[in-house]
């Protein structure tokens, strides 16, 4: 939603990753959001985590709803084609797109209004049908195009900048991907670029649909005290559950961490994402206790961070489907279209 | 109880119709369906309309079959055999037989006395008795009891047993067992109307060679065989009453054409959508993204779909959207037909939004027009309409034979490949290089010169975010005038001229044609000759406005209450109101001819008199 083209700085010297592209290349419009937004941090760890995996842009489909969040694809990837649809139906559109092109990663921007309002069905179905999208909330309890009313993921108790208190409940969409039978469920803080960077790269090389809510601070509508989305909430209340990283699949893994602390998921191009648990009850491939674990640090006004849930084994939509490895738009029109000796075979039933 | 008929007076060789009421659930479908095909296979023309309850079991339902020697398949109003099975509706039932016709019911239970009729033949035959006598089993007794009727009518209309025979070896062929105990209880009907009444009656069949190159098929099926052979590959949907069995037919020709003959895998991804607005997304990403998608729905999913479509407009990605149209308004009547959403399709979303929207008139042009509908919808970048209805889309039709040419080839419209962009400085997505107002578009995966963000909002037709006055509206004049592009692309209307001159026309669309037809031709036989035009597609071309020019009195006939294809007339042509006098039929059930020819004849000798 840029109106201003973001000048390409370069300079000899410039980190490039395997493919000779530099962050530059990763980069998109300028972005229009308020300055300090939490969006510009996530949109950054976007830019790096595809350049460190170094995926084509060309590879890319990035998709959006309404809202501040679903301007941001406008703001990585401009070699990337980008689809900002109708408020709250990014996962629809992602779906159609993906059935057509299973090729191409699909990564969907959203927020707590477009995902836990508007679109809550779809958001629910994406997930259920475990389709192969990273998908981001950009998640700030607050509507900030519409200036200020609270989303469905404000806290009870919340204060608005005026001082009115929400006394609605919160959806936890992280809490929701896993009762729905999700197979990645996170949450980060869109201040926490060591933290989100892997989770992201790790979200976009998971077989099926990962979910991550980043906690993305609104400083103009939701920065203030008494806002349980905030900076400063946020930074005092962060609890770092599990710790997420991504390890290349060229690169030799070392097992050297204490038995019972880390577990190791294979991911499908046979890179790892190593998991280090931080506190040690926890077990992020157990459904109950991911939730039970969620309900406890809810209770204590914590924000329980890091790759919270996953199950890399569950069969993802096109699994399900039955639908064929080579994308759906590059099959020949013969191999579509049955001929007429078959209409007149088939015609031969009709009569 | 009179056992010998009283005769008809007039000849109804192969030109009936036979109606059936009786409880849903009861399986009388399959003995309704071998008995139209019965007398499709003797060689005589014949149509079939299922009036069904929105109800699984228990309800009353009516089936008519309408032989005709002269090939026409509207309702006419007639009823000369009414099989009436459903004690429920009886009177109902009795009240609808045209004088001369014959009534049979089941006379295993006394019927109501004071209910009686002295213009008709009643025949009463023991069904349930008969049937009870010689099978066991509650539900086997309910199923024999329809192929005893079936049985009874063969007998008195002269339909062919050993045709029967057929088709029940047909129908059972994976279990032959069935055959002898249906051909049985066919005996038993058979049977009993030889020796109790003359037979035959004078509405009965007589082998004909006129079905010859014929096909019976309902428009639903046709229409998925249309994008089986147009190559879509998504289909999204939301189950809905009437357009269901379009995805369930496309689903069967997918798992017989288009599984991987070794390893099984799908050319093909069907998704059952939450709701209609996922599927109006899943369509509309799928078309982003290249492959030719579809949705199969009804009026209430369309009204749900409606903000895609206007994002599919402005963004100019193609679509199909088939709406097999209901009874409305809101969730109205699911099980009765209407062409009801004219107004709805042309214009869906907000905005200023318009469509085009293609108007089949029998199966055999859902097939056609399905194809048509994809090359529409990539040529012109947008979202396009097939407008069924209920009537077309889940009765069977008889129409000729399907024909498709191996030469034929999808037009994908102007995309770019990686070699275009390659010779290319910039690529500028809502362009008109060409004066048609059709820019050129590239895929996702091609190369990141073609990259471009896809966006509701307000766009300049180099495909970036704008709120400039100017580069707004060059946008959406532009698309302006890819809607003239449009009118010259659709399916052109059909002209059916007279063979005297005549001030008088009559404009018709979609299903309304089969009534109209034979109106027409009955009328020209009553000393009114008329101009027809079908409508096939909207926008209206040059033919359309010629035809309304050369035209003193012109007849609007569409199945809905408020004018709708009049209104669009109005809207989009140059015609005064006055010129164009309504013929209307919205009660749910397909328009009968005799209705276009009753008031056609009142309105002109009105117009004589004044």
């Amino acid at each position: 939603m840029s109106f201003i083209a973001k000048p390409k700085v370069s300079w000899s010297g410039q980190k490039q990753n395997s493919l000779g592209l530099t962050l530059g290349d990763y980069e998109g419009g300028l972005s229009t959001l308020c300055a300090g937004c939490g969006h510009d941090s996530i949109t950054a760890a976007l830019v790096q985590a595809f350049w460190e995996l170094a995926l084509q842009p060309e590879q890319v489909i990035k998709l959006s709803g309404i809202g501040c969040s679903s301007k941001t694809p406008a703001y990585f990837l401009s070699g990337s084609h980008g689809f900002n649809s109708v408020h709250g139906r990014m996962p629809s559109v992602a779906t159609g797109a993906h059935a057509a092109r299973r090729d191409l990663i699909a990564v969907g921007i959203s927020g707590d209004g477009d995902s836990l309002s508007i679109g809550f069905g779809q958001f629910g179905h994406a997930v259920r049908r475990n389709l192969n999208l990273l998908y981001i909330i950009e998640n700030n309890g607050v509507y900030g195009l519409t200036k200020g009313q609270f989303s469905a993921s404000a806290d009870p108790g919340s204060k608005a900048r005026k001082g009115a208190e929400n006394k609605n409940q919160a959806i936890d969409p992280v809490a929701t991907a896993i009762a729905l039978g999700g197979s990645f469920a996170a949450r980060s803080f869109s201040g926490d670029k060591n933290q989100l960077v892997p989770l992201i790269k790790a979200g976009l090389l998971h077989p099926g649909c990962a979910v991550i809510d980043v906690i993305s601070p609104c400083v103009t509508f939701n920065d203030h005290e008494g806002s349980t989305k905030s900076y400063a909430w946020t930074r005092q209340h962060l609890h770092a559950a599990v710790e997420a990283d991504y390890v290349p699949p060229a690169t030799e893994i070392e097992v050297d961490y204490a038995e019972g602390e880390g577990i190791d998921v294979e991911l499908h191009d046979g890179a790892l994402m190593r998991l280090e648990k931080l506190d040690p009850g926890y077990d992020a491939s157990n459904r109950a206790r991911a939730l039970g674990f969620l309900e406890d640090y809810r209770a204590a006004q914590k924000i329980v961070t890091g790759l919270l849930y996953i199950d890399n084994k569950l069969p993802t939509f096109h699994d399900i489907a039955g639908t064929a490895k080579q994308p759906l738009t590059r099959f020949e029109f013969e191999d579509l279209s049955p001929g007429a000796d078959a209409l007149a075979e088939l015609q031969k039933g009709l009569r | 109880m009179p056992d010998k008929n009283d005769l008809q007076t007039v000849d109804r060789v192969n030109d009936f119709v036979i109606k059936i009421a009786t409880v849903n659930g009861t399986g009388s479908a399959s003995a309704n369906g071998l008995l139209m095909k019965a007398l499709f296979r003797m060689g005589i023309p014949v149509t079939g309309k299922n009036l069904f309850p929105s109800n699984i079991q228990g309800l009353p339902t009516w089936y008519e079959i309408r032989a005709s020697r002269d090939g026409y398949n509207a309702r006419t109003g007639r009823v000369d055999v009414m099989v009436a099975m459903n004690a429920q509706t009886y009177a109902k039932d009795l009240a609808e037989v045209s004088p001369g016709g014959v009534l049979i019911y089941d006379s295993t239970w006394p019927r109501e006395s004071q209910l009686q009729r002295d213009d008709i033949s009643v025949l009463g035959i023991p069904l349930a008795r008969m049937v009870n006598e010689n099978f066991d089993g509650a539900r086997i007794r309910t199923l024999m009891k329809n192929i005893a009727y079936v049985g009874a009518l063969c007998a008195l209309m002269n339909i062919d047993r050993d045709v029967v025979r057929g088709l029940l070896e047909e129908t059972f062929a994976a279990k032959p067992k069935l055959v002898k105990p249906n051909f049985s209880a066919v005996t038993l009907g058979y049977d009993h109307a030889r020796g109790h009444f003359d037979c035959p009656l004078p509405a009965r069949a007589a082998p004909m060679a006129a079905t010859h190159g014929k096909i019976l098929i309902e428009g639903n099926a046709a229409a998925a065989l249309g994008c089986l052979y147009a190559g879509a590959t998504v289909g999204a949907w939301y189950p809905i009453t009437p357009s269901t069995s379009l995805m369930d037919a496309f689903q069967g020709f997918c798992d017989k054409y288009r599984k991987d003959p070794e390893t099984g895998e799908n050319r093909f991804c069907i998704i059952q959508a939450e709701d209609e607005l996922a599927a109006a997304g899943m369509v509309v990403g799928a078309g982003w993204a290249g492959a030719r998608a579809f949705t199969p729905t009804s009026g209430p999913g369309i009204s749900l779909m409606s903000e895609f479509i206007g994002f599919a407009y402005y963004t100019e990605i193609p679509a199909v959207f088939f709406d097999i149209q209901r009874v409305g308004p809101s969730t109205g009547m699911p099980t009765r037909t209407q062409q009801c959403d004219l107004m709805l399709a042309a214009y869906a979303s907000h905005g200023d939004t318009r469509h085009p929207v293609l108007f089949p008139a029998e199966p055999k042009e859902c097939f056609e027009f399905a194809v048509d509908a994809f090359d529409l919808a990539e040529r012109l970048q947008t979202p396009v309409f097939v407008l069924s209805d209920l009537d077309i889309g889940m009765n069977d039709w008889m129409v000729d034979a399907f024909e498709w040419d191996d030469d034929y080839r999808p037009d994908r419209g102007k995309v770019l490949t990686d070699e275009d962009l390659a010779g290319m400085d910039q690529f500028h997505r809502f362009r008109d290089f060409d004066g048609d107002g059709i820019p050129y578009r590239t895929l996702p995966g091609s190369n990141r010169k073609g990259a471009y963000f896809v966006r509701g909002s307000g766009h300049n037709q180099y495909g970036g975010y704008t709120e400039d006055a100017d580069e707004y509206q060059q946008v959406v004049d532009r698309l302006k005038i890819k809607w003239q592009t449009a009118r010259t692309l659709v399916p052109e209307a059909v002209l059916q001229k007279s063979p005297s001159p005549t001030p008088i026309g009559i404009i018709a669309f979609g299903s309304s044609h089969g009534a109209c037809r034979e109106a027409i031709d009955r009328l020209a036989a009553n000393g009114y000759p008329v101009d027809y035009l079908r409508l096939r597609a909207f926008p209206f071309g040059d033919e359309v406005q010629a035809f309304l020019d050369g035209h003193h009195t012109i007849f609007v006939i569409e199945q809905n209450r408020d004018a709708q294809m009049r209104s669009l007339l109005l809207l989009e042509m140059r015609v005064e109101q006055q010129k164009l006098a309504s013929i209307l039929h919205y009660n749910g059930l397909p328009i009968p001819s005799d209705l276009i020819c009753e008031q056609v004849k009142t309105h002109l000798k009105r117009e004589a008199v004044a």
